[in-house]
């Protein structure tokens, strides 16, 4: 698999956005790879935008990704993943959560949520992968695995095998949401292996 | 054992998981500290291993007096704590200086900078400095782990408390940290009175504080010989002194540098740094916030750049160093594309909204205090109108009531949630009754010390290690400090909250009004209702009323004209209040907002 590679994680607070990171750099761990990953905790997890950056490879130092450099970017709304653009290239893949959580000055009806997201991001030459990540979700029976459809999406991208991520999905999840969660990263993945 | 276990031997930890498991593998035997970003985790993590005994303390200075008593006991003893913390404990950090320790003595304080979740960014390191103390700084989970053993064994070789440095990228950084052997303590558990050592009265002060400066220089002379401050030549072009997580920006920067990494921040080896300046043709201090390496590598004589090429303020980054350093751009390709913000907010069901609601409504100068009820300040709750430290808030409302007088009457009122009351906020309330004033403190009792991740307080009945605990009746201590006028209301029922509010503020004397529910992200208090409420959009007349709660279950949908006319509304209506029943825990605050009967309770129809 590729050397070294960083993967950025962002969304709403309390999208799961710590669980999806953690799946996907313990995935990593397993292929043996040195890896470090920043989280934000505190206030901004209060429905703010918050972010988690995950590095690896043979040994890394720093545990943020600089701007420019963001290889994957894993959007968990949709209008996060504009605001995060300063982080990709031209060759970033960009999966997008097509959810869109209203910030307060849009739900209070003081300015519109902006539109036409997917194509802003497609027009700067970037792959995007578009996610239902709530319908696929709220269909396997549980909206709140959203989070991992992404990161079904995501496995399909990553040169780590499939049963890596199932592996890593099984000891994470709690056995009782275990079967849906792994219909959530089934159907996550044919969307990114579709594209 | 944690479950964050990849194997046996390696694991995948946190800063604070890491730090956790290095006070474990050091024999810690008590632990207390007060909940802050980015600290808060070591404690909550330690609980896992039964041999510690950890507490939550109600602030960072009896956390510190704790360890200070545990260790002056023989035990291995940590505290814990953020960086602004640091200023409530310095009393007792300045005078453990003086005193040194029995069982190793560590205070572990996270910096925080940038802000992510802090009131200001100050540079713990001058604490070092000034309380005359070692303080490591480790750059990485696998450091903090081994760092905080080192420190444990400092500590007892030279008899000082010690300071372990870390910040935002170290303690919610996650890494590979390798499990280790336990280490133990050089002294017994046990009384051993040494009052001449203990009792801080001027004539054994003066005698303890010839030992500090001894002290100091054997430390100083340890510094140039020990492990973890250490020169990675390269080439010689280029040298660069840093510590923690600067160093990782520099080895990824400029990979072929030569690089002085120190482990200890305080105090200073000279010659190591000495022979790094003579050995390469420009040297370069790299260090976050203020230039505490700078400013004494200047005074040793030696010629450094700093801060005149790196910024003093706010964290660094790979690119942050290349930049300022080499003046090379960086690698973004895209602007950053102007969008609607996105702050944190209240959540919905949060029982604070009821009441920020309503102070709103009474246009009063709001003093207000630390923790999620800080949101209260963001629009269009709108309603704080000062926040300077924890517990800060009354004392500041007294303070505008002497200078102000009988023309701030009615118009000044303190919030204080109840862990930052028990925190610092109770003695600003006596002073408040003792030097007589009006002021109307709101003490916002939602049971749990919300805002850093649900930690168990004074008042919530438990303990941090799971123990059922005395619960503080704040009514009765109010009375008992003198308080006459004390009320208690139920936040989300907006109505029966305004009328209190009014009859409060409006007194001549002092005043609390305890504004009491759970909240709403307490595991136990996560009954959501089943069908919450629900907005019956042929009523909604779009008169946003119940959007100035600023609940975000509460979501505007605008319309066109046409669309307004289409169906059959006023075509001057700008769009429909729609509840979100995914967002919605039916706390009811709205209810009473809407004068049309659009908001119901059920499922929708």
């Amino acid at each position: 698999m590729e050397s070294s590679g960083n993967i950025l994680f962002c969304g709403v607070g309390g999208q799961g956005i710590l669980l999806a990171s953690e799946i996907t750099a313990h995935a990593l761990l397993a292929t043996g790879m040195d890896a470090k990953k920043s989280e934000v905790h505190g206030m901004a997890q209060r429905g703010g935008s918050v972010e988690a950056h995950l590095r690896y490879g043979k040994k890394v130092f720093s545990p943020l990704i600089e701007p420019g450099t963001a290889d994957l970017l894993l959007a968990f709304e949709i209008m996060e993943a504009l605001r995060y653009l300063p982080y990709l290239n031209k060759n970033s893949k960009v999966i997008v959560n097509t959810q869109r959580i209203l910030p307060p000055a849009v739900a209070t009806g003081k300015v519109l949520y902006p539109g036409n997201i997917l194509e802003e991001l497609a027009d700067r030459g970037l792959t995007v992968v578009p996610v239902d990540g709530y319908e696929i979700a709220k269909n396997a029976g549980n909206a709140k695995a959203a989070n991992v459809a992404l990161v079904g999406a995501l496995s399909s991208l990553m040169p780590i095998p499939e049963e890596t991520f199932v592996d890593v999905i099984k000891q994470r999840v709690p056995a009782r949401f275990l079967d849906v969660n792994l219909t959530v990263f089934q159907e996550g993945r044919k969307v990114g292996l579709a594209v | 054992m944690t479950k964050q276990e990849s194997s046996l031997e390696t694991l995948w930890l946190s800063g604070n998981e890491a730090l956790a498991l290095g006070a474990k593998e050091s024999s810690v035997k008590v632990a207390s500290g007060y909940p802050g970003t980015p600290s808060t985790e070591i404690l909550e993590n330690l609980t896992k291993y039964d041999e510690v005994y950890t507490e939550w303390a109600p602030n960072e200075k009896v956390g510190l007096e704790v360890a200070i008593g545990a260790s002056f006991a023989g035990a291995r003893a940590l505290a814990t704590m953020k960086h602004v913390g640091l200023n409530v404990a310095a009393d007792p950090l300045f005078t453990a200086s003086y005193t040194g320790i029995r069982g190793g003595l560590v205070i572990i304080v996270a910096d925080d900078p940038t802000m992510h979740s802090s009131q200001n960014e100050q540079d713990s390191r001058n604490y070092a400095f000034a309380a005359k103390l070692p303080m490591l700084e480790p750059s990485d989970p696998a450091e903090a782990k081994e760092f905080i053993k080192i420190a444990y064994d400092l500590s007892e070789e030279f008899d000082t408390p010690v300071l372990l440095k870390s910040c935002t990228r170290v303690a919610h950084v996650k890494g590979i940290v390798a499990s280790g052997a336990t280490t133990t303590s050089r002294v017994e558990v046990g009384i051993e009175k040494s009052p001449a050592k203990f009792v801080m009265l001027p004539g054994n002060a003066r005698q303890r504080r010839v030992v500090v400066a001894e002290r100091q220089l054997q430390l100083s002379a340890f510094a140039e010989t020990f492990a973890e401050n250490k020169i990675e030549w390269g080439d010689r072009k280029r040298g660069f002194v840093t510590a923690g997580t600067s160093y990782l920006y520099v080895k990824e920067a400029f990979p072929e540098a030569s690089v002085l990494k120190l482990g200890m921040v305080n105090p200073l080896p000279i010659a190591l740094i000495k022979e790094l300046a003579d050995g390469v043709d420009e040297l370069i201090i790299v260090e976050e916030l203020d230039p505490f390496l700078e400013t004494q590598i200047k005074a040793m004589g030696i010629s450094c750049r700093g801060k005149e090429l790196l910024p003093a303020i706010g964290e660094f980054n790979t690119a942050v160093v290349r930049q300022a350093i080499s003046g090379e751009p960086g690698a973004a390709e895209f602007a950053p594309v102007e969008l609607v913000p996105r702050p944190p907010n209240m959540c919905a069901g949060c029982p604070h909204r009821g009441l920020f609601y309503n102070l709103n409504r009474l246009k009063v100068f709001v003093s207000g205090d630390i923790g999620c009820y800080t949101l209260g300040y963001l629009p269009p709750l709108s309603a704080m109108d000062s926040c300077v430290c924890m517990g800060a808030s009354i004392g500041v409302a007294h303070g505008m009531a002497k200078a102000l007088g009988d023309e701030g009457k009615g118009k000044v009122v303190a919030v204080i949630g109840d862990s930052t009351f028990i925190h610092s906020g109770l003695n600003s309330l006596i002073n408040t009754v003792y030097n007589k004033d009006y002021s109307t403190v709101i003490l916002l009792d939602n049971r749990i010390t919300a805002m850093t991740g649900h930690q168990p307080n004074p008042a919530s009945g438990s303990t941090l290690m799971g123990e059922p605990a005395n619960s503080i009746d704040f009514e009765q201590l109010c009375r008992a400090v003198g308080v006459k006028h004390v009320q208690t209301v139920n936040p989300h029922d907006i109505e029966a909250t305004y009328k209190i509010l009014k009859e409060e503020i409006g007194r001549d004397e002092p005043s609390v009004i305890i504004t009491r529910f759970p909240c709403i992200l307490i595991p136990s208090e996560k009954k959501r209702t089943k069908y919450p409420f629900h907005t019956d959009t042929d009523k909604c007349t779009g008169c946003t009323a119940c959007l100035r709660l600023g609940c975000p279950a509460i979501q505007w949908q605008p319309m066109s004209e046409e669309e307004a006319v289409a169906q059959g509304r006023k075509k001057t209506q700008k769009g429909v209040a729609r509840i979100d029943k995914a967002t919605c825990v039916g706390c009811g605050q709205c209810l009473p907002l809407c004068k049309f009967e659009a908001i119901v309770k059920g499922e929708e129809k």
